[in-house]
């Protein structure tokens, strides 16, 4: 089994970081690359920076501020919202990312996602699903932050953005996001034995030992942490160390 | 001293430029033959698709620059797709021709089906040594067992052992993680995003291109 990748998932709207529930009901938390900094220096092991509101508003606003992070944080850096088109991808690149996560316009157009990997590598796409539990075991696809539902079953959605070359998914359950009350297991579980790309579970974690939780019995590759880090409920080092002492792979 | 990062429109060169900044090296990006060929140390970067790499490579008309910096016996490193170039061919996306700078091929990065691994390798993994003593390289002072970011589907396969600087372990093989020709270095993984033992590396060939 790999080491399982830790990330601080930075949510930004306008120059601010921010958290919601749900995806909603945003407060401001602090300086996006202070935050980022910080969690370098104490052993993060990726950032992801996301913009809160571009797709809705139709922009993507992030290059300065990955331009800023990249002078001091030296790991992976992914970016995501308002991703549209390939000069944005470029520009985000250009700007110091090493992914892009692409949502709302995947779902408009799957194909976006294949011709941005034959140009950019499979390694660069990160295809961020929003999921929705719904009737029956399964979960909707949302888009626009978790506004608007797509009538796509995430299950299929999820071998469907492999098929067509995306490197990763990164998997937000919209139910559990900002609760704190601990990861959606199912979810993580269903989709991880759907596909063979890695999955990066975001949204619910309060403490470590939801994280143990979803490790054991999930297979995911990553998570991504904002709360927790975000109100300094546990550093990423308590996490770290949490997390091997349940015998589960970290870098360290 | 001037380091050069070859540009030639590809992936994330911001963040090498930024590690090279950030160690103190006089650094710029360029696809200037000139500045290329005087520079004292040259740097490949490099990420995704290795026919995209090279066509985009071709079309600056960087190949023979290159090639000629190289024969100079001047400190280079290829980074990630930009060590994979160095060998003679890839498969990826059908057969391409890369560099031919370092004997041996480039192949998908092998895993066993039923352990349910994953590509692509996208992991903080560790770095082994195997025949050839890190003192004096760019892994000089790096501790065996130390976590490099790795992001990559593909693989180098040197023909001589001899060209493999370190190993890293996916999926129950080997793969080699970095490799060295004289003066040319190739790191699979990403020193500028691997931390701060990332920027040692970085820091240890600044100082080979001072010599």
């Amino acid at each position: 089994m790999n080491k399982v990748r830790i990330i601080a998932r930075i949510d930004v709207k306008n120059e601010f970081a921010i958290k919601g529930i749900h995806l909603e009901g945003l407060r401001k938390v602090g300086n996006p690359n202070e935050m980022a900094r910080n969690y370098y220096n104490d052993g993060i092991d990726e950032i992801v920076f996301m913009d809160a509101v571009a797709a809705y508003y139709d922009r993507n606003s992030l290059s300065e501020l990955i331009q800023e992070a990249c002078a001091d944080v030296f790991i992976p850096i992914t970016v995501g919202g308002g991703i549209r088109t390939i000069d944005d991808i470029k520009n985000a690149l250009k700007s110091g990312a090493d992914k892009v996560a692409i949502n709302t316009r995947a779902v408009k157009e799957p194909a976006f996602i294949n011709q941005a990997s034959k140009i950019f590598g499979s390694q660069c796409i990160v295809s961020s699903i929003e999921a929705k539990s719904i009737k029956g075991g399964k979960w909707e696809v949302y888009t626009d932050n978790g506004r608007e539902p797509t009538g796509k079953d995430v299950i299929e959605w999820a071998k469907h953005v492999e098929e067509l070359g995306a490197g990763e998914i990164m998997l937000t359950s919209i139910d559990q996001e900002g609760t704190k009350k601990g990861f959606d297991v199912n979810l993580y579980q269903s989709v991880v034995r759907s596909v063979s790309i890695p999955v990066i579970a975001s949204g619910g974690m309060g403490k470590s030992d939801d994280a143990v939780k979803l490790i054991k019995h999930a297979n995911v590759d990553a998570i991504a942490i904002a709360s927790v880090l975000h109100y300094k409920i546990e550093s990423v080092q308590d996490i770290k160390n949490i997390l091997l002492e349940n015998q589960i792979k970290v870098r360290i | 001293m001037k380091i050069a990062i070859v540009d030639y429109d590809i992936g994330n060169v911001k963040s090498i430029l930024s590690a090279f900044e950030n160690q103190g090296a006089d650094v710029s990006l360029t696809n200037n033959k000139e500045e290329i060929l005087k520079s004292d140390g040259l740097v490949l970067p490099g990420v995704g698709a290795f026919s995209h790499g090279m066509k985009s490579l071709e079309s600056c008309g960087l190949v023979e620059v290159i090639k000629e910096y190289v024969i100079s016996d001047r400190p280079f490193m290829g980074i990630c797709l930009g060590m994979q170039m160095l060998f003679e061919g890839s498969e990826e996306f059908g057969k391409t021709t890369g560099l031919g700078l370092i004997s041996g091929k480039v192949v998908k990065l092998p895993t066993k089906d039923d352990q349910n691994e994953k590509l692509p390798h996208v992991s903080w993994n560790e770095l082994n040594r195997k025949n050839i003593q890190w003192t004096g390289t760019i892994l000089e002072d790096v501790k065996e067992g130390s976590d490099m970011y790795f992001v990559h589907s593909f693989v180098a396969q040197p023909k001589d052992n001899d060209n493999i600087l370190s190993t890293t372990e996916y999926s129950g093989h080997n793969f080699c993680s970095s490799v060295k020709k004289g003066n040319i270095y190739g790191c699979q993984f990403h020193p500028e995003k691997s931390g701060k033992i990332g920027l040692k590396i970085i820091r240890n060939f600044i100082r080979m291109c001072q010599k």
